[in-house]
């Protein structure tokens, strides 16, 4: 019997560079091994720096996003200002903990540029909300152990913004190609403190 | 949504099923013939060589066995040292069937010599040991074996297998427990998957980057990094990296330290 | 206390007795020791997280703030250990500020005990508590099941044993603080050296009777990272793009309305 987080497939990646972050995730959507969606998007927006990705069980992907919309909605209503990426994690953090016995199948990803320092932050969690604080790069979803690999073989740092996107993008694709459950195109966003850039990949469609 | 669970016949009451039996079954004791010895290897071919590397970490479970056990083996030499020998054999996974494997295709490797007064050719080794793999369908040698050599022409040549001996020629090849993560980065870095050429073109348009065999420097320093980064993400990979190349002037070994974490 | 929310369980204990695994949690395989001296005690642990054979987090942070002069080693599920010292942290807080006095290591051990007793081991958490208080200096280990240890020096986790080898061949009494110190980095040095579950680097924390408690991130990094043999920058336009789309700072403010938060498809004309 498969796990909850293998039957939908999908993946996910965020990376550092200098003065930006970029978070990238495929498209697909399957049940099992046949594909029901390429047009799955797995990266949610926040706030004007602020991604949130999200990969695992479908049905929890697209329930978490929602109480998140919820929850930061309540958070920019009370405070009338937008939520840090910093905040956000701890957030998603004791939410997810707070499910401990009964958790949503997801592996999330935080990326974004801080508003008021200016400093890029990236954070994964566990799905019962343990936090993976990481200077480099953060991967989830069925392809993790490829994207580990592309990741930390072409990850470097300081990187500007073009060249992130470039590692990012090649990672994110090389990585997808050898899982059966990723794919079906990719969707990049490169984040910088006054501009955030959107790019559909071109990838393989099997 | 019917795929999603296992659907039972309609035995138990409608609710929750914890479906848990009233009575413990009786206690079987069974008999282990495989462990995992855990470790990767990788193989990659240029235009007059192969190389064939793998770590020298053994472990069992969260134990080191030992931090100098190799796994790429000289098949077909003439003495203990393998002087002489034209073909290379990685094998990664149950330890003690990796060696006996090896073993058993050096004396199949020595025995033609001897018989047939000429070494065997690599493609020759490469059907017989999936052969010898196939032979043992209903209790197989637990290993992903690499065959590395030089073809008839010279160039080199790559054959990776499965545990019962199915089989393919290669440019590249990662196997062992780190394999998925290395294998992607191969991809990208040998044969430029998902690379294009800047500027020849926009979206579909573009032209891709072609894969042509890259020369033997970047091909070792090729491993070197894919071993280094796998050491980092993969906790039963490390300790040490041997890498063999073999030419048409022999087998180089080369030994390189990896961390010990 | 924490309030758990079960809303899932049922969902997913179903999906458990369908023969549904478990979700892996981040786990810190881990060492973790704990060393009393003179004047004080000490903590160390190493700063692997894996995920089975993965590691998940290279650099992680596995001394946890309890109070100014407790802390506390954490090995086990890594949330587990990160929320539950949490918690007490914030009980021994409040507790310290209803007293009027500075908490007791003891104190924050019993919580945690009953804490953890009253969830029978299902929050698997594996705790060193280490800390000087008004009676003097505390180190106990905490076991997810509720039992606790009283010990000169303690080690946990994963690599407890090949740590334990360190101390059982080389502890004496009466060490002062940089004995102490050196014997704990050396038996989590064990523990990273010879168990897969551990890895990278020691952190090391110093209590001190009448001293600032002293946390050493990092104190020995014996596993940097090799040196990468090749630049694998791309050179710019190597990966080929369908669609592009810039959002400037001025335009962000309505890409973030209620209506238009998740992934609205008019955002972007998307060709599949």
């Amino acid at each position: 019997m498969s796990s909850p987080f293998d039957i939908n497939g999908g993946a996910c990646v965020a990376m550092v560079g200098k003065d930006c972050v970029a978070i990238a995730c495929d498209l697909r959507l399957g049940m099992q091994a046949l594909t029901v969606s390429n047009n799955f998007p797995k990266l949610f927006n926040f706030g004007p720096s602020t991604f949130l990705g999200l990969t695992g069980l479908a049905t929890d992907v697209s329930t978490v996003s929602d109480l998140f919309r919820y929850k930061v909605n309540m958070y920019r209503l009370r405070e009338e200002r937008n939520i840090a990426p910093q905040t956000l994690a701890n957030l998603v953090s004791s939410s997810l903990y707070e499910k401990r016995f009964g958790p949503f199948f997801v592996s999330p990803v935080v990326a974004g540029v801080n508003y008021t320092t200016g400093k890029p932050f990236i954070c994964g969690f566990d799905s019962i909300g343990c936090i993976d604080f990481a200077k480099d790069f953060i991967v989830s979803g069925t392809a993790s152990e490829q994207l580990f690999g592309t990741c930390e073989g072409l990850w470097e740092p300081d990187m500007s913004p073009d060249d992130l996107f470039e590692t990012i993008s090649q990672a994110l694709l090389s990585a997808v190609d050898r899982d059966a459950l990723s794919g079906w195109g990719a969707q990049v966003y490169i984040i910088e403190k006054d501009k955030v850039t959107k790019r559909l990949l071109k990838g393989r469609q099997d | 949504m019917t795929s999603l669970v296992n659907q039972q016949p309609h035995s138990e009451a409608i609710g929750y099923s914890f479906s848990q039996s009233t009575h413990a079954p009786n206690k079987q004791h069974s008999f282990y013939p495989y462990t995992d010895n855990g470790g990767s290897t990788l193989g990659i071919t240029g235009a007059d060589f192969a190389i064939l590397a793998g770590d020298t970490r053994s472990v069992a479970g969260y134990n080191i066995n030992s931090r100098y056990a190799p796994k790429v083996f000289k098949i077909g030499g003439d003495d203990e040292t393998g002087e002489g020998a034209h073909i290379l054999l990685s094998v990664v996974g149950f330890a003690a069937d990796g060696h006996a494997l090896k073993e058993r295709l050096d004396a199949v490797v020595k025995m033609y010599k001897y018989q047939h007064g000429k070494p065997m050719s690599v493609r020759a080794c490469a059907q017989r040991l999936s052969t010898i793999l196939y032979q043992k369908r209903f209790f197989p040698y637990y290993v992903h074996a690499i065959l590395a050599g030089l073809d008839e022409e010279g160039t080199g040549a790559l054959y990776s297998y499965d545990p019962v001996g199915s089989y393919e020629r290669e440019q590249c090849r990662a196997a062992g427990s780190a394999a998925s993560l290395i294998m992607p980065f191969l991809d990208n870095q040998v044969n430029f998957k998902n690379q294009y050429i800047p500027g020849s073109g926009e979206g579909h348009a573009l032209e891709p980057k072609k894969a042509g065999p890259l020369p033997r420097s970047t091909v070792e320093q090729l491993v070197r990094d894919a071993f280094t980064s796998a050491v980092e993400r993969h906790i039963e990979v490390g300790d040490g990296l041997q890498m063999m190349v073999i030419t048409a002037n022999g087998i180089e070994e080369i030994y390189t330290p990896l961390k010990q974490d | 206390m924490t309030g758990f929310d079960f809303s899932n369980y049922n969902r997913n204990a179903a999906l458990h007795a369908r023969g549904v695994p478990l979700p892996k949690a981040t786990s810190t395989g881990t060492t973790i020791v704990g060393c009393i001296f003179d004047n004080g005690v000490v903590i160390a642990a190493d700063t692997r997280a894996t995920s089975g054979p993965i590691v998940a987090d290279k650099n992680c942070e596995k001394l946890h703030y309890i109070a100014p002069k407790i802390w506390c080693a954490g090995a086990g599920t890594a949330a587990d250990t990160e929320f539950t010292t949490a918690l007490i942290s914030s009980n021994v807080e409040l507790h310290s500020l209803s007293t009027g006095r500075d908490p007791r290591v003891i104190t924050c051990m019993t919580m945690l005990k009953q804490h953890l007793f009253r969830y029978q081991g299902h929050i698997g958490a594996y705790l060193v508590v280490a800390g000087v208080d008004p009676t003097g200096v505390g180190l106990f280990t905490v076991h997810a099941h509720g039992s606790t240890d009283k010990l000169p020096y303690v080690t946990m986790g994963s690599g407890s044993l090949a740590a334990m080898s360190v101390f059982e061949s080389t502890w004496k009494p009466n060490m002062n603080r940089e004995e102490a110190v050196a014997i704990c980095a050396e038996a989590i040095k064990a523990g990273i050296f010879n168990d897969l579950g551990s890895g990278s680097n020691v952190d090391v924390c110093v209590i001190e009777n009448d001293k600032p408690t002293q946390l050493l991130r990092n104190y020995m990094k014996p596993n940097e990272r090799g040196q990468k043999e090749r630049d694998y920058r791309f050179p710019k336009g190597t990966t080929a793009y369908l669609n592009q789309k810039i959002i400037s700072k001025e335009d962000m403010r309505k890409y973030i309305s209620v209506e238009e938060a998740s992934g609205d498809p008019n955002l972007m004309e998307v060709d599949s």
